[in-house]
This record gives structure tokens, sequence and C-alpha cells, in this order.
């Protein structure tokens, strides 16, 4: 079976975000109020052929873990999407 | 005659004045295609500057799965010296070959300017001929140079005296100021700046030789 899986990589606590620092120092300029805490982070979507749902998070996470994040400062967490 | 390996990956774009470097310091240089798997011969193996494999995902992630890294990694265990500049480093790192990691610069803006590197180590292949507290003027050249690792890695780091060099004035938001370290025997070394680039007075600063010749194994404090 085909499973349609989306790995969210986000930095680890603790480790600096420029980028969402960024994003949140600008957003006044931009008429934005009362947003707080933004993160960065990168989403990968794939299909995973496995013979169950657990099955294609396993493999999924192994990718996650092994090339699409760095664990040294980020987390990676795979979900079945829709 | 030092024999000097300089790895090309698709992308690397600091390997001529790396190998130049080696040869006016005396050293034989040749190049090495990324899918090479043979290093044998060699004493030493540089991993250039530039985007290898375009710096998609994260710098070096690809890299680090370039045929050649399980023989740099299997060269680095048996005490082969290994330096990666600039995106070396960051293929060193992804590598787990030295501690921590590089992020975007602090502000987000690629920096391409000469900086004042301090010499904090002397134990590793490329800073064991200079003196600790020497000040030395080396470019840098990068938008994700900004080293970080945790806590418990940079007390373990700076017990071990593997952070080699530090910016006297930091330009990027490096954790610790760190600027280079080096794994825990010291033969592996990364460092952001670019030594390469400072190998004559005439353009700007010589300071890169003593760096370079210790890595060749030449005692000059040039």
């Amino acid at each position: 079976m085909k499973f349609f899986v989306i790995v969210d990589v986000t930095l680890r606590e603790g480790i600096a975000d420029p980028e969402g620092a960024t994003i949140e120092r600008a957003l006044p300029a931009l008429g934005f109020s009362g947003i707080t805490d933004v993160k960065a982070g990168k989403s990968f979507r794939m299909n995973v052929d496995a013979d169950s749902e657990a099955a294609a998070l396993e493999k999924a996470t192994a990718l996650a873990v092994r090339l699409l994040s760095n664990p040294v400062i980020e987390n990676a967490v795979a979900r079945i999407g829709n | 005659m030092a024999r000097i390996g300089v790895v090309v990956f698709p992308g690397s774009n600091c390997e001529y004045d790396a190998k130049a470097a080696m040869e006016q310091l005396g050293a034989q240089a040749d190049f090495i295609w990324h899918t090479e798997t043979d290093l044998s011969g060699l004493d030493g193996v540089i991993l250039p500057g530039g985007f290898a494999h375009g710096d998609y995902l994260r710098p070096g992630a690809l890299a680090r799965f370039s045929p050649v890294m399980d023989a740099v990694s299997a060269f680095a265990a048996q005490g082969g010296s290994v330096l990666g500049i600039c995106n070396g480093f960051q293929v060193l790192t992804e590598a787990g070959l030295v501690p921590g990691a590089l992020q975007k610069n602090r502000g987000l803006t690629f920096l391409c300017k000469p900086t004042t590197l301090v010499v904090n180590s002397t134990t590793s292949v490329l800073t064991r001929g200079a003196t600790v507290g020497q000040e030395l003027s080396v470019p840098i050249n990068h938008f994700s140079g900004s080293y970080t690792c945790d806590d418990e890695t940079l007390s373990r780091i700076e017990a071990n005296g593997q952070i080699v060099l530090r910016y006297k004035d930091n330009p990027n938001g490096s954790r610790a100021d760190i600027a280079g370290v080096s794994n825990e025997a010291g033969n592996v070394v990364g460092l952001m700046p670019h030594p390469e680039r400072a190998m004559s007075t005439l353009l700007g600063s010589a300071d890169g030789r003593v760096l370079l010749a210790s890595f060749v194994g030449l005692s000059v404090n040039a």
C-alpha cells in the first residue's frame, strides 16, 4: 500500500532560529499583532510503500533521522497526511 | 614532500585555491573526485569550500553521502590529517567527524570580508605551528557559518582544547565565537574562514600560511 507521509523538521529547543526571529520582527510593520514565538522549519511530503501505517512511518522516520534532519540541531517527526 | 588530496564535489569552487596554497607550501596536491574511494598514499585530505551538491537540504547534507566520504572517515580514523574549509567544514559536521553544526548567519546576510581570528588551541593539525593568542587576518565568505552545539558539547570541546580558532569580533552569531573546531584527537579540523585566500600580503593577508603550513607538516610560523 501507498501512504502519504509528511515529515516536519524543526529546530531543537535552545537552538537559535534566525529565520523565525526575523519573520517575527517583520510582523508589526506588516500590521500583524498578537503573533509570537514564530519558528521556521521544513516540511517534506512523500509517498511511502509499506504494509501498514506504522511501517510507513518507521521508514519515513529512518529517512528523516539519516538525511532530512541534522539531529545535532533538529528534531524530525513523521506523520500520515491527508 | 607531503601529498595532499583536495576532494572535489559537484559544486565545490575553492579547490583550485586550496591546491595552489598547498603547492606554494611545497606540497603536492591532487584533485580527488567525490566518487573516488581510494585515498592511499595521501598525507592529508582537504574538503574545500563551495556549494557541494548545490547545498540542497542543508549545506553538506548530501555531500556527506558522496562515496569518497566513507574513505575520508576511514582515513581520519587512522589518524590521517583532514581539513574542511567553509563548505568542507559543513560537510565534516554533517558527517559527524567534528562536533556541532553550522546554521544560517545571525542577521541572515551573506558575509564576505576579512576577520581577525584568535588561536585558541595548538593541539590540532591546523594550529600546531601557531601560538595560543596569536591573531590572524583570514577572510570569511559564507551564509551558513554560525556555529552551534549543545551545552554539553560546548563544555566538552572547551575542556579538550577542540576549539582551535575563535573570532575576535564575532561576525555571524557563532556560539562562543567559534570559527574552527577539531575532533578529539586533533587530526580532523573544520573552520569557516578561508586560510587558502590569505596566502599573500599582496592580496590582503598571508596569515593563512601558518595554518596551512601546520597542516602540511611544516614548522613554519610565518
